[in-house]
């Protein structure tokens, strides 16, 4: 029976929401397993509309098993324009305090959903199909397990939805990028499991004797996720009927821990299984093979190597003990030149078709990409050092470099592989409109330059304001005088997050169209117009 | 040339591959976190730390629901300004209750390490309730309806049991007695002796200003003035810590 | 504390020159000569087909 396996388990899933909100011993625990519940509720009900009791018919084990994947893009799409939409919520309310809503909507609960949504959901969502797509094509296998990889789809989605919800009734364990409460932790633990065992067994039944380097990537990402995962959300719940649960860990080395996680979630969700993506996609695009495969090698051994040491450069100057401070930032240092070397390999894949670079705005968007990265792993090398970070720490610019990468690197090559993907999964020719993803390119670099701009100025000026001194040897400005003259800065802020959320409307909207089969008539890109008169006739 | 041979094994069998960047990736973590666990100066006590007060943590617990540690971080670093500014730099030992610490990343409001005594009970909840009123600058949200919740008292005894299953040393006397140390912390004309030898230094007050409630406020209050105040610093040894 | 001490003298020694020598080994193994056409077979996986 189609979707019994399904419905059975949403049904039972749904039942444990039940029973949690009957026996919850705190409200937000009750509010949050009665959200869980109907969402299940709800779930179960579309399923069981849409089952189909012949027996299924045998599924055709040769071919590709390309339906999860285009649900992924499509949430991809749909968590991307929600997060960005988030994001520029919570930069309007810096400018604007009085947009701030409470309980539900003050900016404190609101930042961690704007953070998981970009990260977990967008990124996450974008990560699992195109790492479905990428290694059913270079194993030349169908994806393993079945139905497995529907579970992982729906068991993430879930996942999210608690999360946010959570987020918004005030259930946070206050990690940053780890803020779901245990019971959230260990269903994304489940769901992560079965991940790994669909990748994995995937690859194990491979018909290529040799695994693609970007599958590499990809599998250090999944194992060490769940690592980072696991070890960073040890914690011990007041009640198994509760939200609230404590670290097991305290103080320096909760924080050490933490922050552990956090920079190894930007190195191995924001950066490595991005790299895969930029190994695959990239050369697919521009139709030759990567510049160097032997430099991928390198690069993949140095990138997982370094990157998991350099977590203490959050903690600069902090109660953290001085050898693991120094430890941080010197292989913060070092990750310089393999971060570098892949944007090279990547950059240099287009050798011979540069030209594509006009032609193309989705190579475009790769290049521009690649570029984001290069200036990112640039900067943050450059923030590990104490001497820098003493200034920018607790500051703006964090969140420049922050958003340079994310908004830059993995915003950028997201929107490339899915316009990559999407004509692609449907069977259609092209894309809907090749110019809207040119516009695309363009509202989204320019709000990145506003953006960055905007928060490296508000953030090294207001480090120099609160170092101020005058000539009797007293701070020269108050705190709050501080708050005040970054104002300008968040409303630029704010116009930059607006046009780079306007380009996600569009990326919508192209990909929307593109699944109905539509087609923009439009001139192609990249060919001079002809002018008419003069320059148009041949010299004499 | 066996090594050569083993990676390009390596990069066919997926299971050693898999293996061998799980190895590559524990490396860093068990260097730079094992030892903090064994390490003299993170785990050194200082006189002055007490686990919070049943009212104390009710109100961190609100500081973490509401994401404060968002805008505002508890870590004071060693620097001219911040001193000036916040007081004494941050020692480890002053987060060793917290789970999880509360060090923030971001300071788009103050730091909050020792905010504890510097302002009144009153200036806290009129900051709280409408931020722009004494603060003109301020782009903080208002918490107004904390004074209009009531404080749940009933479940505060299994947060000090959860507490002490993670290793901080609530005795049976501050587990047995949570529910009725979180009312009289918060009220003035009860009889306070036996909250303030469980929990030396404790402050007691009518914190929100309301006489029979006990809201969520009360509590937010009492943990946002105890902040930094347990460390004695007129009589702290810089030294000790070193080693 | 004798055992910390004593893995930290190991780690920046020994640890460290060791995989200095791991990570020498994989450069040298991946720009050996002989496995440009290896490298090069397995850079074309993803243009092979769809």
């Amino acid at each position: 029976m189609k979707h019994g396996i399904g419905i059975v388990l949403s049904g039972a899933l749904a039942f444990i929401a039940f029973l949690g909100a009957a026996f919850a011993v705190d409200d937000l625990f009750r509010q949050h397993m009665w959200i869980v519940f109907f969402v299940l509720i709800g779930f179960t009900a579309l399923l069981m509309r849409n089952a189909d009791f012949a027996p299924a018919s045998p599924a055709d084990e040769t071919a590709y098993l390309d339906e999860p994947i285009r649900y992924g893009v499509i949430a991809t799409v749909f968590w991307g324009v929600v997060g960005f939409l988030v994001g520029v919520l919570i930069a309007f309310q810096l400018a604007f305090p009085d947009l701030n809503v409470e309980p539900w909507f003050s900016f404190g609960r609101v930042r961690p959903l704007h953070t998981s949504a970009v990260i977990f959901a967008f990124g996450g969502n974008a990560l699992i199909a195109s790492s479905f797509y990428v290694v059913q094509r270079t194993c030349r296998t169908r994806l393993f397990g079945g139905d497995l990889a529907w579970f992982v789809f729906w068991g993430y989605q879930l996942f999210i939805v608690m999360a946010a919800t959570g987020y918004l009734l005030g259930i946070t364990q206050s990690r940053e990028y780890a803020e779901p409460e245990w019971y959230v932790d260990l269903w994304l633990t489940i769901v992560w499991v079965a991940y790994l065992v669909v990748f994995m067994g995937t690859i194990l039944r491979r018909k290529e004797p040799h695994i693609y380097v970007a599958n590499w990537f990809f599998m250090s990402f999944i194992i060490t996720i769940a690592m980072l995962h696991v070890i960073n959300n040890m914690a011990v719940p007041v009640s198994i009927f509760g939200a609230k649960s404590y670290s097991a860990f305290s103080g320096v080395q909760d924080a050490v821990t933490q922050w552990w996680y956090g920079h190894n979630a930007v190195a191995f969700f924001l950066t490595v299984p991005f790299l895969a993506m930029m190994y695959y996609f990239v050369p697919k695009q521009v139709n030759r093979p990567v510049y160097s495969y032997r430099l991928s090698i390198v690069h993949f051994w140095s990138i997982i190597f370094l990157y998991i040491w350099a977590g203490p450069h959050h903690l600069h100057y902090t109660a953290v003990p001085d050898w693991a401070q120094t430890l941080g930032m010197v292989f913060s240092i070092m990750l310089w030149m393999p971060s570098w070397g892949g944007m090279i390999n990547g950059l240099m894949t287009l050798s011979g078709a540069w030209d594509k670079i006009r032609t193309d705005p989705i190579v475009r968007l790769m290049v521009a990409a690649i570029a984001f990265y290069g200036m990112a792993t640039f900067e943050g090398p450059m923030l590990s050092i104490k001497a820098v970070n003493a200034l920018s720490h607790y500051t703006d610019w964090t969140i420049a470099h922050v958003h340079a990468g994310a908004l830059g690197w993995n915003g950028m090559i997201t929107f490339a592989a899915v316009y990559f993907l999407t004509p692609k999964l449907w069977g259609r020719e092209r894309l809907y409109s090749i110019r809207m993803v040119n516009w695309h390119f363009w509202l989204a670099t320019l709000g990145i330059v506003l953006y960055a701009a905007a928060m490296w100025v508000s953030g090294i000026m207001q480090g120099l304001m609160w170092r101020e001194y005058d000539e009797q040897g007293f701070l020269i400005y108050s705190f709050a005088e501080t708050v005040a003259a970054m104002h300008p800065y968040y409303v630029m802020r704010a116009t930059g997050g607006l046009l780079y959320l306007a380009g996600g409307f569009l990326m919508a909207w192209n990909v929307y169209q593109t699944i109905r089969g539509r087609v923009r008539d439009e001139a192609p890109m990249g060919r001079e117009q002809p002018v008419s008169g003069l320059a148009a006739q041949p010299a004499e | 040339m066996s090594i050569l041979k083993n990676h390009a094994k390596l990069e066919k069998n997926a299971t050693l591959l898999l293996i061998a960047s799980l190895a590559v990736v524990t490396v860093g973590g068990i260097v730079e976190i094992a030892p903090l666990f064994y390490l003299q100066n993170t785990v050194e006590k200082v006189d002055g730390m007490r686990p919070y007060t049943p009212l104390e943590l009710a109100g961190r617990n609100i500081y973490i629901r509401e994401g404060c540690y968002a805008c505002h971080s508890q870590m004071i670093r060693p620097f001219r300004d911040e001193v000036e500014r916040y007081g004494h730099y941050s020692l480890a030992a002053e987060s060793m209750y917290d789970h999880s610490f509360q060090w923030g990343s971001k300071r788009t409001g103050p730091d909050l390490a020792r905010v504890g005594q510097r302002y009144s009970n009153e200036w806290h909840v009129q900051h709280l309730v409408e931020p722009r009123s004494v603060v003109p600058e301020s782009v903080m949200p208002s918490y107004a309806f904390l004074k209009d919740k009531p404080l749940d008292t009933a479940g505060i005894t299994g947060h000090l049991v959860a507490n002490r299953r993670v290793g901080v040393p609530y005795t049976d006397d501050m587990i047995a007695n949570a529910e009725s140390d979180m009312r009289t912390q918060a009220d003035p004309d009860a009889d306070g002796s036996g909250l303030e030898s469980r929990y030396p230094k404790v402050k007691i007050g009518n914190f929100d200003g309301k006489k029979q409630e006990l809201t969520e406020m009360d509590a937010l209050v009492a943990y946002l003035q105890m902040l930094g105040t347990l460390v004695d610093f007129s009589t702290y040894d810089e030294t000790a810590g070193y080693r | 504390m004798e055992t910390y001490t004593a893995m930290r003298h190991f780690a920046d020694s020994w640890g460290l020159l060791g995989m200095a020598l791991f990570f020498v080994g994989a450069v040298i193994f991946a720009f050996r000569p002989g496995s440009r056409a290896k490298a090069d077979e397995a850079a074309r996986i993803p243009l092979q087909d769809d």
